[in-house]
Order: C-alpha cells, then sequence, then structure tokens
C-alpha cells in the first residue's frame, strides 16, 4: 500500500520570508510522525498545507492518495486535525460541537450518536458532555478536540501542539489518551511539537525541522545514537574561555556554548568530567555546577542545527492566551 | 446531501447561539422602542405627512421594521470575526463542504436571527399602539426576508475582510447609516422641497425599495408607492443575488 503522506518539494512562502523549503517527507500508513523543531520552524505552515487550508507556493503533496492542490475536497474528508489554537464553539455544549462536527463530515445520522457517545467515553467526557464548552478547562477542551477528530474515522489524524499550555498532569493525560487511540483507531498519526519529551514519548519516527527544512529524520533511538556521547553541561560565566582551555582534549567530541554555560558531547564523560573541572579551576574559571547524562532529543536537536531548542515560554503564553481569550470573551 | 446537512448545522449553531444569548434579545427591543416612542413622538408633532390620516410614528414605523433588519443583519458580520479570533472558522473551512454551503449556513443563521428580530419591532409597534392590520405580517415577512439576505452578506463580506472587531465597526458605520438616512426610512425622499441629489442617493440606495416595498404592504391604500411593488421586489432580489456572490467567492479565498 502507498504511504499515508508524501510530499514532493513541498514550499510555502510568505512575502518572500521561506517558511517551509523544498520539503520531502514520506509518512507510513500507521504509524506515528514526530515533527520536531522550534517555533518558527515551519511546523504549523506544513500541516496547514497538508490539510489543505494553505496553498503550496510551489510543489505539492499526496494526502491518502489525493494530491492536496487538485484533490482537496478528498484530502479533507481523510484527515482530523487537532489545532493548535483552540477552535471549539463555547458557547455550544461539549455534545453539540461533536454533532455538529459529525454534520460537517457528513457521518450518517443513524450512526452519529454511537460515535460520539464512544468517543466521549475514549476521552473520559461522558459526564460533562452537555455542559456548556466555556465551563471547560484547558485539559478538557483539548481532550474534547481530540475526540472531535475521530468522530468520522479519519485515516490520518494531525495534531498540532496537542498538549501546549497544559500542566505536567494534563500532559500526562493526554499522552495517554493519544496512545490509547493507536490502540483503539486504525489511524496514522502526525504529531508537531516543541517538546523534546513529547515526540519521544508519542513517536515512531521523529523528523527535526528547523528553518523550513528538515535536518534530520529517523526512530527517536537512531537520532540518540548518532550522539555517540553523553552530554556534559558545564555552567559557569566564562564558557568561551573554558571551551577553549579544555579543547583538544581527548574524548570531547563537540562543544556548544550555550545560555550560561557550555555543552559538551563526550565519549567517556564520567573519566572526564574531573579533567574538565580541574582544567577550569587551573585557569581561574570559576564553575557554578555540572551533570552530566545521556542524549536525548534535545541534544540530537543540538547537534543537527547547533542551536539548543528555542525557550518554549513565548509560544506556552500565546497558547494559555488563546485559551484566556476565549473566557473574556 | 453532506452539504444541505452542512448547511442546517452551521444554521442550527447561529440560532442556538442566538436564543441562548438572552441580552442580545433584551437589547434588541431598545433601539426601535427609542426611534419610535421618542423620536416618533416628539418629531412627529414637528412633521407633517402631506397623507391623509397618517401619523409621522405609522409613517416611520415600517421604516425602523427595515432599519432593525439592517442594523441586525449587517452587524452579525461580526460573528465571522469573533469565529476567527476563537478559531472556531478554521473547524468550519477544514471541513469538506464547499464555501458556498459554508456561506449559505451562515447567512441562513444570521438571517433567521434577523428576521425575529423583525417580528419583535411588530409586537413592540403594537405594543406602542401603533395601528395595523396584523395580517400584514404575513406579506411584510416575504419582503423582510427578501432584504435580510441582502443586508447579512454585506456584514460577511464586510467581515472576511476585516481583521479587527474595532475596524469591523467603523466600516459597518459607513455602511449603515448612509443606507438608513438615504432610505426615507424617516423622511419622504420624493415631493416638493426634497433636493434632487438627494433623490438621485435615494434612487441608488438598494434599502430604499425594501423600505418602500415594507411600506405598501404595512400601511395598505394610505401609503403612495415610489414604484409598483414587483418592480421594488426585482431590486431587492437583484441585490441580493449579487451580494450572494461576492460574498461565496469572498469567503473561498484560500490563501
Amino acid at each position: 500500500m502507498d504511504n499515508a503522506i508524501e510530499t514532493i518539494d513541498l514550499t510555502r512562502r510568505f512575502n518572500g520570508l521561506v517558511a517551509v523549503d523544498k520539503l520531502n517527507i514520506s509518512v507510513e500508513r500507521g504509524e506515528v510522525f514526530g515533527l520536531l523543531g522550534p517555533n518558527g520552524a515551519g511546523k504549523t505552515t506544513t500541516i496547514s498545507m497538508l490539510c489543505a487550508i494553505l496553498k503550496p507556493t510551489s510543489g505539492t503533496a499526496r494526502v491518502n492518495g489525493f494530491d492536496i492542490v487538485k484533490q482537496d475536497m478528498q484530502v479533507r474528508k481523510s484527515i482530523g486535525i487537532v489545532f493548535q489554537d483552540p477552535s471549539i464553539d463555547d458557547r455550544l455544549t461539549g455534545r453539540e460541537n461533536l454533532y455538529m462536527h459529525a454534520n460537517l463530515y457528513g457521518v450518517p445520522p443513524g450512526e452519529q450518536k454511537s460515535r460520539i457517545d464512544s468517543v466521549l467515553k475514549l476521552v473520559e467526557l461522558e459526564d460533562r458532555a452537555d455542559d456548556l464548552m466555556r465551563t471547560y478547562s484547558g485539559g478538557m477542551r483539548r481532550r474534547l478536540e481530540i475526540a472531535r477528530g475521530l468522530i468520522h474515522s479519519p485515516k490520518i489524524l494531525f495534531l498540532d501542539e496537542p498538549t501546549i499550555g497544559l500542566d505536567p498532569q494534563t500532559r500526562e493525560h493526554i499522552w495517554s489518551h493519544i496512545e490509547g487511540l493507536r490502540k483503539a483507531h486504525d489511524v496514522t498519526m502526525v504529531l508537531t511539537t516543541h517538546y523534546m519529551d513529547e515526540a519521544d514519548r508519542l513517536s515512531d519516527r521523529i523528523a527535526i525541522m528547523d528553518y523550513g527544512k528538515i535536518v534530520a529524520s529517523d526512530t527517536s533511538a537512531a537520532l540518540k545514537e548518532t550522539l555517540e556521547g553523553d552530554v556534559i553541561t558545564v555552567k559557569t560565566k566564562e564558557a568561551s574561555k573554558l571551551s577553549s582551555v579544555i579543547a583538544g582534549t581527548p574524548g570531547i567530541l563537540k562543544a556548544n556554548v550555550v545560555g550560561d554555560g557550555l555543552e559538551l558531547t563526550v565519549r567517556g564523560g564520567k573519566n572526564l568530567l574531573p579533567r574538565i573541572v580541574e582544567a577550569a579551576t587551573k585557569n581561574g574559571i570559576f564553575i557554578e555546577a555540572v551533570s552530566l547524562r545521556e542524549p536525548n532529543l534535545g541534544d540530537v536537536f543540538l547537534h543537527y542545527t547547533g542551536r539548543a531548542i528555542r525557550a518554549e515560554g513565548g509560544e506556552e503564553l500565546h497558547g494559555m492566551a488563546a485559551i484566556q481569550r476565549r473566557r473574556i470573551k | 446531501m453532506t452539504e444541505i446537512r452542512g448547511i442546517y448545522t452551521l444554521w442550527l449553531r447561529e440560532i442556538k447561539r442566538y436564543l441562548r444569548d438572552r441580552a442580545r434579545i433584551v437589547s434588541s427591543f431598545v433601539q426601535p422602542l427609542l426611534w419610535l416612542a421618542i423620536f416618533g413622538t416628539a418629531l412627529g408633532t414637528l412633521i407633517k405627512i402631506p397623507m391623509p390620516g397618517l401619523t409621522y410614528q405609522e409613517y416611520i414605523f415600517p421604516g425602523i421594521v427595515g432599519q432593525t433588519l439592517l442594523f441586525t443583519s449587517v452587524f452579525i458580520g461580526i460573528s465571522v470575526i469573533w469565529d476567527r479570533e476563537f478559531g472556531f472558522l478554521k473547524e468550519i473551512m477544514v471541513a469538506p463542504i464547499s464555501r458556498f454551503s459554508v456561506f449559505t449556513g451562515k447567512l441562513l443563521g444570521a438571517s433567521t436571527d434577523a428576521i425575529i428580530q423583525g417580528i419583535l419591532v411588530f409586537v413592540l409597534g403594537a405594543l406602542l399602539g401603533i395601528t395595523f392590520n396584523p395580517l400584514v405580517l404575513g406579506e411584510a415577512l416575504p419582503i423582510m426576508i427578501l432584504i435580510t439576505f441582502g443586508l447579512v452578506s454585506i456584514g460577511l463580506i464586510v467581515a472576511s475582510f476585516m481583521e479587527s472587531l474595532e475596524s469591523f465597526g467603523l466600516i459597518v458605520n459607513f455602511i449603515n447609516m448612509p443606507m438608513f438616512f438615504l432610505s426615507g426610512a424617516l423622511f419622504l425622499i420624493r415631493g416638493p422641497g426634497v433636493p434632487s441629489w438627494l433623490q438621485i442617493v435615494a434612487i441608488c440606495n438598494p434599502f430604499t425599495y425594501a423600505v418602500d416595498a415594507l411600506r405598501t404592504v404595512i400601511l395598505g391604500s394610505s401609503w403612495q408607492p415610489l414604484y409598483p411593488l414587483y418592480v421594488e421586489l426585482l431590486v431587492v432580489v437583484c441585490f441580493d443575488l449579487a451580494l450572494i456572490a461576492i460574498g461565496t467567492w469572498a469567503f473561498g479565498r484560500r490563501k
């Protein structure tokens, strides 16, 4: 069988600015594909094009075998989407939102009730289904949106930053729902996120996106393996000085000055750690803190882009603001 | 079939939202009340309508029915901006139904709200002691529906081009006020002493024809229509078709 998604030099420009740059990715049927990258990397633009909301400037893609430019109606029928920002009508109840969705997607009236009941059960919102959406918490809204995306049994489900702006407990809750989905439904999922842990936990394969391009793409484990080393983080005000002092020490594979310190990719971290501290002391560099750990996806990102994944603070606020705005109305 | 169910569900949404918004229903009484009770009575002592047996209040009553339809219809466009602001518009735009159906669903829902407001003005008129045959509502209703389609379309079109609520409010006032004042809703636009430029502008205003048609059916034989009723209805229908076409295009723009 053909792939769920296949992009061919997919490109989108906004007033000369390239948001997505000749993207070529393929997503296999039944897998969870994670698109990981910082804010502004082009993830949402990519998803918008794949959902036929936004027209590509050049190139195209096939989603469930349909061309996103020429067969946009068939594409829309094949997909479900959970948008990054809230997209529910908060003057209606949860159930009313779901019925509306079912009607918009042409779910036969005879099947609507049973499908709605089953998705409500999946996200554990049966007892709140008849309350107005405006009384829901952020996490509940998100769960209802996930439920909504499934009513018409889409072949492909897009989740754009599904846990943005949510507290850790709610995130955990939503992750387990997403994992539950895979077992209950035969659905391909495309997930975008700027949270490393989220991509790591949910995805079968991950593509790291930066400035509209894919910089690396593989399974989470394989991506980490490419680093073949431990990560030492040294917190100091004189990171660049330390970097030049220890340059050339055997075992240090890579050194990056980040924020308030130095991040080193090394082989044999345990033995190297005392040597680095020693070198620093000898040269009068004050070290505030030091840590050693196995590589995570954040390091992979750093490895491929030379930059730490940008702080999520800004977007988190944005997500919260979006939710807040709905309440103010 | 999918398209019709899509239109139905979008229509139903507008109705539910409207019926749940008590403040909107109550406030819809206020403006026509001010016009009819205060403006109609106070100014009525100064203005003589050259039609025998017709008070000024009775004269403006059909105009105020029209005014309510005009203001409510055009302002409902703001819901499109709310939907965009709160993200709901994306849910509709990504759905597998045609842009024509999206526009039509919104149009029918908003028109229903406006028509309900218009009917409430009749209730208000009766409470204020304005004499009219209750049966004329049956004749006025088709005219009200016809003009409302066009007026709601104006609001939806403006909203589809506006980025913010504030700019929507500004633009809409530039449309509403001239359409209202230059329609003959409050004063005669033909007769001795009416400047010719005003007559010309009023004739170019499609809303004039709706107001006059309403006046023709509500006031009956005591009113001398500007044009035959069928001509006025034809103008309104053309106005509707043009705006629905523009509206479908405006909603269908994909960036």
